[in-house]
């Protein structure tokens, strides 16, 4: 049964890119189980603008895990002490009466901090454009069996396709590799016929920017599959490296 | 080039050369347990090696695979460090699945590292290197023997019991080292997936724990022996 609790908060606060942040420690009183975590921090801000005070500044949209807005380090975990989920996923009922929560932002060289909470997440953006997409003209959605593609390969392409390229997998990094990412995107297109023509191009683009962005080298610690909240697996970075080792190798 | 700018391209060196060290330590560890069986066959070994040209250009090789090895972990190691900023979480939680090993492979590698240069200065100082330098004889804790003759060597040092303890430090620290490694190396070559990290992950156990299961009984057995001076065995 959801019941109401009481909570202490250590959160992250930092006025701006340069400057110098600390903890601050906000109680918070009869918070109900049955609130998102969001929810909660929306009665924080509440609570500290009728006190006179700044509001935390966190990102936030769709509120249903699908967006990859959200963030937060809760507790030692991207997305919070929950698998598989956001952070907007995220419920009370997974904090006991009386626990101290601790928030922090992604902390990796790649995400610098804006404000409070919120980092700036627009290098995986640039990876992208740098080559996630199909630069043909692939038309209207074709009959379902129009190109045969085997149920493994189609399942592996979803799979990798469900990263919503939120950051946990480089926040969670200690190398600060953003390689997780870069494979789902890398793999979803070069499981797919479609995809699969400009396969070599888009990992060694990829590759290159991610590189370029100053993300850290993958040592395999797989700390960014089990804090993915898609759960996508590294089995995605070996077929990452070995795309762009063979796309190399064709060179 | 790619092989040296690119990140996967750093990681594929590490990956080749940690592979042709573990193939090293497996003929390493062969040639110890020969010992066991036969100090003169282990003699044997001692001498085809030697000086000879063959031997002294695998050993430069595998110097310099070494080197290359640490060269490029150390730049990995601090790129990463860099990557991941000067900012770090209030709160560490290491997940499940990832193990400590992975996490310390630059620490494991050091103490590693440190415990070759003992290995170093006890063996291929007075084996090879004084060969190289024309002597016949070498002294080993006031006696005279030919630096040929391994057997002589092992008997020696790992009758001392630090000597046997600091070797079975090394041994685990290396043991850790492997676990993560031979199927990290794996990986970075783009030999996996999902059935295969499973598998993958339990024959670099495997394989980790004989090859130092090898190493620790050839070092505790030489250790009895000398215990037993001969007598019981």
């Amino acid at each position: 049964m959801d019941k109401n609790i009481n909570i202490t908060l250590k959160v992250w606060r930092q006025r701006g890119p340069k400057e110098k942040g600390a903890f601050e420690t906000y109680q918070l009183k009869d918070i109900s189980q049955g609130t998102s975590f969001l929810e909660m921090l929306d009665i924080l801000n509440e609570q500290l603008v009728n006190e006179g005070k700044e509001p935390v500044v966190f990102d936030h949209d769709c509120r249903e895990g699908i967006c990859g807005m959200c963030s937060l380090y809760i507790d030692g975990h991207p997305h919070g002490p929950d698998t598989e989920i956001t952070t907007c996923q995220l419920h009370m009922r997974k904090f006991d009466d009386g626990a101290t929560i601790t928030i922090e932002p992604w902390r990796s060289a790649g995400f610098p901090v804006i404000r409070d909470l919120m980092v700036d997440r627009y290098a995986y953006d640039k990876i992208i454009q740098a080559g996630g997409f199909v630069s043909i003209n692939t038309g209207g959605i074709p009959d379902a069996n129009a190109i045969p593609i085997p149920k493994k390969d189609a399942d592996l392409a979803m799979d990798a396709a469900a990263c919503i390229g939120c950051g946990a997998c480089a926040a969670a990094c200690k190398n600060g590799s953003a390689m997780l990412f870069v494979s789902a995107k890398v793999s979803q297109l070069a499981l797919l016929p479609q995809g699969r023509v400009e396969a070599a191009r888009r990992a060694k683009a990829m590759v290159s920017k991610m590189d370029e962005l100053g993300f850290g080298n993958c040592t395999n610690t797989r700390a960014c599959e089990a804090e993915c909240p898609k759960a996508v697996s590294i089995s995605n970075i070996a077929r990452l490296n070995r795309e762009f080792i063979k796309a190399k190798l064709q060179d | 080039m790619w092989l040296l700018n690119s990140s996967i391209g750093k990681k594929l060196i590490m990956s080749i050369s940690g592979i042709f060290l573990v193939l090293f330590l497996t003929f390493h560890a062969a040639m110890n347990v020969a010992a066991v069986f036969s100090e003169e066959a282990y003699n044997m070994i001692c001498s085809l090696l030697g000086a000879n040209w063959y031997a002294v250009a695998a050993t430069i090789v595998l110097a310099g695979i070494v080197v290359l090895h640490f060269v490029y972990a150390l730049m990995l190691t601090l790129q990463n460090r860099k990557a991941r900023g000067n900012d770090s979480y209030a709160v560490n939680v290491r997940q499940k699945n990832v193990t400590w090993a992975s996490k310390n492979m630059f620490v494991l590698g050091i103490i590693v590292i440190g415990f070759m240069l003992l290995h170093f200065a006890q063996f291929w100082y007075k084996m090879m290197f004084a060969e190289l330098l024309g002597f016949h004889h070498v002294t080993l804790g006031g006696m005279e023997v030919s630096p040929q003759d391994g057997a002589a060597f092992i008997n020696f040092y790992f009758s001392h019991l630090w000597v046997v303890i600091a070797y079975l430090i090394w041994y685990v620290a290396l043991w850790f080292h492997l676990t993560h490694g031979i199927w990290s190396g794996i990986q970075t070559i783009g030999w996996s997936n999902n059935l295969w990290i499973k598998r993958w992950k339990v024959i670099s156990n495997i394989y980790a724990t004989l090859l130092m299961a090898a190493f620790a009984f050839v070092t505790i057995f030489f250790y009895l022996k000398s215990l037993c001076d001969g007598s019981c065995c």
